[in-house]
């Protein structure tokens, strides 16, 4: 169902004032959001976006398309719902590390493994915003908040292999700050049919200024950084002659020439896995980029092609059938 | 397969106006499957019954043991009844435990069958008995059939390819085989249930057969019996198509028929638990009829899922019990703020906590009418009998989305796992209550916090080009439903949707009372205390007293007038099975009435003859 006219960003703005603090990577987001809405030509009032609560999750009032702002760490749950009734939605989810792998780490789970046709952006920042600074479950450790006073002692969890143990069919990682690669990582999510996991790295200018800096500051991003291109060969580095290659059960880095190719398909996740844990060794460039991308049965076209073999092996239902079955008998 | 035998013409067949049997075993011993067996054959020949299955929490508990004791008892009637009654005429104990736990609610010189193979020392210390109940006098009083069951399934089974194993697993049918005999019941259609049941094998189909024929042929062979009984068909139903049902069933059809009269995709996201998972179960095998079913990881996702749908179109449902509906709380405040219909079905049963996750219970009622934060009314409504749940689920239904609402579905698991014929309704009595979305780019924008005559809001469904609009649980602002914090405009919605909820009472009967419109007490019930308070009524009124009852459908709102009603009347007492929940309520709202408060909190019934005690001692003062 095409529009009239080819929509614009501008249409996806709504005509509610934008609250998020002056400077919040959510801005970025939102921006390159609205762009990639205008761009996968979708009508406006066939999207629907649903968030849980946090900073992230005021997304959905700021979308010119429908939208459910629900409660702390349930969106999956909603967006499923939501997209199991209608699956012609174009079904977006809006969440932070707080709302999607502390109160919500369940629903995440679930959503992910049933592989729900649902895009999830999973804004990271890394401290709780909205209640003013404690630490999240992605803090590092030794992060001293408000509930934190001497370090948190807490492990990080690390959203993508998260997504990844859970079955994920899709999983990528963006930065606020790199409009250009979100937008391709957002778009190829758009794309994906099935429940798509996108991490964005969001700077909180209040409460975890330059959390991400060492490695996404322009000057340093292209040596810091590594862009999981599937198909492409691991290369990064400002002059593009540094590379990654697994050697044994470790990534190394090596010259460009001899970089492994990147394959988000493999059979097993286990590739996406090990590139996942680059995180924890700062010698390593952060990966960036598309984790996975496979194929999987979608829940939400399964749940209706079972009503249709219903339909077809039964004969539609109707009042009558429901209710004057099984064995009868007749006063008179 | 026949019956007739030549000591069948020789037997005398006693007739009986009602009966009342308890089979009691092992969780393992197929009790439930008996009782059910029993009551549906019951049912097809055309009496009125009522069934009462209890069973331990544990799926088998240690074999042999008290805890692990299973019973249905079942009431079958040539009269209109409404209890499965107060003491069962028969008992049929499958072991020791069994014998020893139910043989205090046998009626005086009732008969009790008895399964002696399974009696031997062993067995009695696993029930913990000192002493061998069939020779220490615990029986005497009643009469008492000793059959070595083990044995006799044995026997019967000589030559089937079954193991020793599954040959004892037959017992139940043996039993049920003579009990039809006893009291004259054909076997069709328990033959033609295994024949489905055990359709991929055939070869255990066949053994229950002839298990359930051995016992049959037992009780004209043995002489175990002094005659045959004979309960008739009851005459006094009311004319009409009628099926056995049980009040999960009868509330899952409900919820499907409530959709298809708003002419809306039903959907349900559920958890499973004890006893509300019938419900899920019957909605999965309902997929023909467009029914969605969403088994959520767990009772959060649940509710929210189903608000989900109904955001989106769907008329969305969430089924529960217990601690289930507590972990949905904060989502029935979403529902309430953004004002989507959703039915939410609490089959109440024991408490606090997991409590008795298989006993009945009335104890939900104060947390289902004001148990969130904030300000959050919800219509609460209540079934009194299996099936009035389908009734009530219609009902749920209509006043979710003429009210634009989530709404509370009260059940038990008294009502949920118990049986009783339904006289079907006639198709064209069914009032369609279709619902009627917003039409795409309405003339001057859409305002999705406008409001009806009924105070609901317009249901705008995504996929519809015009009415982008976002909802969520901040307070919203009248008309836009734009974030709100404005303080006269909050105090504005909260009133508004006060309003909305209280005025559903316009929409409301005010309910008939039963027995005497006037007199001395006036029972007021409501949900699973119908069948004993109307046992009760007519009892009473029989022995010429004057006494009438009220029983409440709609328990928040409250009707209108009730107050009136109380007014003819000297006393007005309130059974219920939890520490006077709605007495409470009925004081509060009507402060001048003399409400009497009767408590029952033992995870059963009431009993008939409890309440007709309890009105006599009021009668009295």
């Amino acid at each position: 169902m095409a529009e009239a006219h080819a929509l614009t960003k501008k249409d996806f703005k709504s005509d509610q004032d934008v609250r998020w603090c002056p400077g919040c990577g959510d801005y970025a987001i939102l921006n390159c959001v609205q762009g990639i809405m205008a761009a996968i030509g979708v009508p406006k009032h066939q999207i629907c976006f649903v968030s849980g609560i946090g900073c992230s999750s005021r997304f959905p009032y700021y979308m010119n398309t429908f939208g459910f702002h629900s409660i702390h760490g349930r969106a999956p749950a909603f967006a499923t719902g939501i997209k199991t009734a209608n699956p012609a939605l174009s079904v977006w989810m809006v969440t932070g590390d707080g709302d999607g792998l502390s109160i919500g780490g369940n629903h995440m789970a679930h959503i992910l493994r049933r592989n729900v046709d649902v895009k999830i952006l999973l804004f990271n920042n890394e401290i709780y915003g909205l209640t003013k600074g404690q630490y999240s479950p992605t803090s590092p450790q030794g992060l001293k908040t408000k509930t934190s006073p001497m370090g948190s002692v807490d492990r990080p969890m690390d959203p993508v292999s998260f997504a990844l143990g859970c079955g994920a069919t899709f999983v990528a990682r963006t930065i606020d700050t790199h409009q250009k690669h979100m937008e391709q990582v957002l778009l190829a999510a758009a794309n994906h049919k099935g429940a798509a996991f996108v991490e964005i790295y969001q700077n909180c200018v209040i409460f975890n200024d330059g959390a991400f800096d060492a490695f996404t500051e322009k000057s340093v991003r292209d040596d810091k950084t590594i862009d999981l291109r599937p198909g492409q060969p691991m290369v990064f580095g400002k002059n593009h002659d540094m590379g990654i290659k697994i050697d044994g059960w470790e990534p190394v880095i090596c010259p460009a020439a001899e970089a492994q190719t990147w394959r988000s398909d493999t059979h097993s996740p286990g590739p996406a896995f090990v590139m996942s844990q680059m995180d924890s060794n700062p010698q390593l460039p952060r990966p960036i980029g598309i984790f996975r991308d496979v194929q999987g049965p979608v829940f939400d076209t399964q749940i209706h092609e079972q009503i249709q073999r219903a339909r077809a092996a039964k004969g539609p239902g109707s009042l009558e059938k429901l209710i004057y079955s099984g064995e009868t008998w007749t006063v008179k | 397969m026949t019956q007739s035998s030549a000591r069948d013409a020789e037997m005398p067949l006693q007739h009986f106006e009602s009966v009342v049997i308890r089979f009691a075993g092992d969780s393992g011993d197929g009790m439930q499957i008996t009782g059910n067996q029993f009551t549906h054959t019951s049912a097809v020949i055309g009496n009125d019954l009522a069934t009462f299955p209890d069973y331990p929490a544990e799926i088998r508990a240690p074999a042999g043991t008290r805890p692990g004791v299973s019973g249905f008892q079942v009431r079958f009637s040539s009269s209109d009844i409404h209890t499965p009654g107060d003491q069962p005429d028969v008992l049929v104990a499958m072991n020791p435990a069994a014998l020893v736990v139910n043989i205090r609610d046998l009626k005086p010189g009732g008969i009790v069958v008895v399964n002696t193979g399974q009696f031997a020392d062993s067995d009695l210390k696993k029930a913990s008995l000192t002493s061998n109940p069939l020779a220490d006098g615990t029986l005497s009083g009643f009469r008492v059939i000793e059959i070595d069951i083990n044995k006799r399934v044995t026997e019967a089974l000589k030559g089937t390819t079954l193991s020793s194993k599954e040959v004892q697993r037959c017992k139940n049918f043996y039993t049920l085989g003579l009990m039809y005999w006893l009291y004259h019941r054909p076997l069709e259609t328990t033959i033609k249930w295994l024949e489905e049941k055990f359709a991929k094998r055939p070869e255990l189909a066949e053994a229950n057969k002839l298990a359930m024929q051995a016992g049959y042929n037992a009780g004209d062979i043995h002489e175990l019996f002094q005659g045959r009984y004979e309960v008739l068909p009851c005459t006094s139903m009311p004319p009409g198509t009628y099926r056995n049902i049980m009040g999960n069933d009868a509330l899952a059809m409900g919820l499907v028929a409530g959709a298809h009269l708003a002419g809306l995709q039903p959907f349900l996201g559920s958890y499973p638990i004890t006893p509300a998972s019938g419900i899920l179960e019957a909605l999965a095998s309902y997929k023909n009829f467009g029914v969605i079913t969403f088994q959520a990881e767990d009772e959060i996702a649940a509710i929210c899922s189903a608000l989900g749908a109904a955001y989106a179109g769907c008329l969305g449902f969430t089924t529960t019990s217990g601690p289930g509906i507590a972990l949905k709380t904060e989502a029935m405040g979403l529902a309430v703020s953004v004002e989507l219909p959703l039915v939410i079905v609490n089959v109440q049963r024991g408490g606090p906590s997991t409590g008795l996750p298989t006993k009945t219970e009335q104890a939900d009622l104060l947390q289902a009418i004001f148990g969130r934060n904030g300000e959050a009314p919800i219509p609460v409504i209540a079934a009194s009998t299996p099936a009035d749940a389908f009734e009530t689920a219609v009902e749920a239904c209509r006043i979710a989305v003429q009210y634009m609402t989530p709404v509370i579905l009260l059940s038990d698991g008294y009502i949920a796992n118990g049986a009783e014929p339904w006289m079907l309704p006639r198709i064209e009595d069914l009032k369609p209550f279709p619902v009627k979305f917003v039409e795409p780019n309405p003339e001057g924008g859409f305002l999705p916090y406008a409001r009806d005559a009924k105070l609901a809001r317009p249901w705008a469904k995504p996929g519809t080009p015009g009415l982008e609009h976002r909802v969520g649980g901040l307070e919203k602002a009248h008309l836009t439903g734009n974030i709100s914090y404005d303080p006269d405009n909050h105090e504005f919605m909260v009133r508004m949707r006060q309003n909305k909820v209280m005025g559903i009472r316009d929409s409301i009967p005010t309910p008939n009372v039963f027995g005497d419109s006037t007199g001395d007490v006036l029972v007021v019930g409501w949900g699973s205390t119908h069948g004993a308070i109307t046992s009760a009524i007519e009892e009473l009124r029989k022995k010429g007293r004057k006494v009438g009852s009220l029983h409440l459908r709609h328990v928040w709102p409250l009707p209108k007038d009730l107050d009136k009603i109380m007014a003819c009347f000297r006393s007005v007492l309130v059974p219920e099975m939890n520490l006077g929940q709605m007495a409470r309520v009925l004081r509060s709202e009507y402060p001048q009435q003399n409400i009497i408060s009767y408590p029952k909190v033992q995870g059963q019934p009431f009993r008939t003859n409890e309440l007709v005690k309890k009105i006599e001692s009021l009668l009295e003062k």
